[in-house]
């Protein structure tokens, strides 16, 4: 009998193509992400050497971290770097005949949120794409993780990557998480617990009650920030949510693909036995809801309590955290919940789905964004903003005194015009509080939706769970 | 891609923890279609002021580092997006090694893929070095990839370790597509097999 496996084990296993002596492999990739900046040079090098697209029908082209989402996009981008790269990917696309969700379409939006979205992303696939955030797709038991440019001409010619294996990473979260805590300050406490080189060489598994409590979107945004622990991938063993998630989905399998598929996705889970490098457990009912307060991912600490200095921290840290306070423009002692806010982004490939939608409208409904203060919802695609509009949810968002917004990548990363203005700060739901991210000199503060909600009503950080 | 053999420069001290790829290269500049012509850009936000001045104190604006071709910085360098600009901008800089004690790994694996070497030492090795780049120009560091050595200003030296494969790729600049494509009959073959077992991808 063979050793038991991980469900990383697995994957990996059913896509090695060769296999050096020293562990280096070729590994199969079975579906191909692409977006605008991080793939023109690529192509460029498949032109230059008179190269194909080996799987062009394995591969799908979005325009997101560009595009403005304002709803006169339609009448074309005005900035002219950024329209030059969208209508390279559409003429790449179209070149190498790739499918391509141009801006106009519904089916437009963040390319980690229309991948599961239309179906591409499956159990048990190899997913890469040109964007860190491509863990997001390990939610629904799938090796997903981000490549550079380089990697992805690779893919482009050859549909495999040259890799070694990770190692083995169980993260398991027990218990039951209590009220007004979600996805998002999971993943958060888990950073805070790691830190941001915690997961670094290793493919990370989230299991335990809490995980299969949560719902795909919820394991969407949990897997989205596997990255920002450094981890290579995240993954969570697709179930019975997994399945129902996908069924009827455009790029689906359908009728008996369909279950021959659903059968090998049955077979992926870790057996009892299987051996993993690195273990962490959390105890769900110890998670509160959370914000960051530095300028990494990693400077984590529950709404309750109040901003460190830096002689709470030890070595190289101790500087990083003189200089993210400095940035911030925070003074160690000050409560979390006396930070006042200029901003609230809700939106990106971490919080920008139907659920997190549903749950800001739930705590704004009948009440009004605090005076003076710039709320903005983006929905990460077309799709999503249609069916919030169907809900209701749009209504109830805009009534509230929140911009309503085409989808795209908008704050999260401001390569478009959503962006900070120079000591603006801003609670977000996004992935990274890294300086300037959101725009130079800009402030994040990184949290849950339902939080971001809360922060709106009151213009400062505040505990959801009070409101 | 060019070869990296052995790299003799000045090497500049970042003793920061978790540079990210946003300071290394910020979002504004992501939107060339082009590799080349970063470097001006590279850790534009450290290194300019908001009026496009530069910033005396920040390490590549000092005289003795307009020249390194090292970096020797702190834990998780590279952390963040995948964005591969982030090594072009050091390449285009002339920056054709990193050392620290950790890096981030896609930054990793891109630095690779440009002919740039990223060093893994312990925190120790990385503190004597960084004490020896903060001397300036007057201290030059040699790096013999295929010796995988380190030579010190004071003739000392430090071993470092590097992946087989990714070390014979840099000795002799190769293409990786082009070393893939000599496994098309291994891809074709896995692919065919596969597509018997998984006729719904």
């Amino acid at each position: 009998m063979s050793s038991p496996k991980t469900l990383y084990d697995k994957i990996w296993d059913a896509h090695v193509v060769s296999e050096a002596d020293d562990g280096t492999c070729l590994l199969y990739i079975d579906r191909h992400l692409v977006h605008e900046v991080t793939s023109p040079q690529a192509f460029e090098g498949l032109r230059m050497a008179g190269r194909p697209v080996r799987a062009p029908e394995k591969t799908v082209a979005v325009p997101d971290h560009n595009v403005p989402t304002t709803p006169d996009r339609v009448n074309g981008i005005d900035n002219e770097e950024s329209r030059i790269q969208v209508e390279a990917l559409e003429k790449n696309a179209e070149e190498f005949g790739i499918e391509y969700y141009g801006v106009n379409d519904v089916r437009q939006g963040i390319v980690h949120i229309i991948g599961p979205e239309q179906g591409w992303t499956q159990p048990g696939m190899t997913i890469v794409c040109g964007d860190s955030h491509t863990a997001t797709h390990g939610a629904f038991g799938a090796l997903a993780h981000g490549i550079g440019t380089s990697e992805v001409e690779h893919v482009l010619a050859t549909q495999t990557l040259i890799q070694k294996k990770s190692k083995n990473m169980k993260v398991e979260v027990t218990g039951e998480l209590p009220a007004g805590v979600t996805a998002k300050d999971i993943t958060l406490s888990i950073i805070g617990a790691t830190g941001t080189a915690g997961g670094t060489g290793h493919v990370i598994e989230y299991c335990g009650e809490a995980i299969e409590g949560l719902s795909m979107e919820g394991r969407m945004t949990l897997c989205n920030m596997a990255i920002e622990g450094g981890a290579r991938a995240g993954l969570v063993a697709p179930d019975q949510k997994t399945y129902d998630y996908l069924k009827g989905r455009p790029h689906a399998p359908s009728g008996s693909d369909w279950d021959a598929a659903l059968a090998y996705w049955k077979t992926l889970y870790s057996d009892r036995g299987a051996q993993y490098d690195r273990e962490l457990v959390l105890d769900a009912a110890e998670i509160a809801p959370v914000v960051t307060w530095g300028t990494s991912p990693e400077d984590v600490l529950p709404i309750t309590a109040k901003i460190p200095a830096p002689e709470d921290f030890e070595g190289g840290k101790r500087d990083a955290v003189a200089r993210s306070l400095e940035y911030m423009g925070l003074t160690p002692g000050t409560a979390l919940e006396d930070v006042a806010i200029d901003t609230v982004f809700i939106g990106s490939c971490t919080n920008g789905r139907i659920e997190d939608l549903r749950e800001v409208a739930r705590i704004v409904e009948g009440k009004k964004v605090k005076d003076g203060l710039r709320a903005m919802v983006v929905p990460g695609s077309g799709l999503v903003r249609q069916q919030a509009e169907e809900e209701g949810i749009a209504e109830i968002l805009k009534s509230a005194g929140f911009e309503w917004r085409m989808a795209g990548c908008s704050m999260c990363l401001a390569m478009n015009p959503d962006q900070l203005a120079p000591g603006e700060r801003c609670a977000s739901t996004s992935n990274r509080n890294f300086e300037g991210r959101q725009g130079r000199g800009g402030r994040t503060h990184l949290l849950s939706p339902a939080m971001a909600a809360a922060a709106a009503l009151t213009g400062r950080l505040t505990d959801v769970r009070a409101l | 891609m060019d070869k990296f053999t052995t790299l003799t420069g000045v090497a500049a001290p970042m003793p920061l923890i978790n540079v990210d790829t946003d300071m290394i290269i910020p979002k504004q500049f992501l939107k060339t279609i082009k590799r080349s012509g970063l470097g001006k850009n590279l850790f534009d936000e450290m290194r300019y002021d908001d009026d496009g001045n530069e910033i005396p104190d920040f390490v590549l604006n000092k005289p003795q580092y307009r020249n390194a071709q090292i970096l020797v910085a702190g834990e998780n360098f590279g952390c963040g997006s995948s964005r591969e600009h982030a090594p072009w901008a050091l390449l285009d800089f002339g920056i054709r090694c990193v050392i620290a004690p950790s890096f981030a790994d896609i930054f990793f694996n891109n630095c690779f893929k440009n002919g740039i070497l990223p060093i893994v030492l312990p925190q120790e090795e990385v503190d004597k070095l960084m004490a020896d780049a903060e001397r300036g120009a007057n201290a030059v560091l040699t790096v013999d990839l295929e010796n995988q050595t380190i030579q010190g200003p004071d003739g000392g030296e430090i071993a470092f370790e590097v992946d087989a494969f990714k070390k014979e790729c840099l000795l002799n600049g190769l293409d990786d597509i082009g070393l893939t494509l000599q496994k098309v009959d291994q891809i074709d073959a896995f692919e065919a097999q596969y597509a018997k077992q998984a006729p719904w991808l």
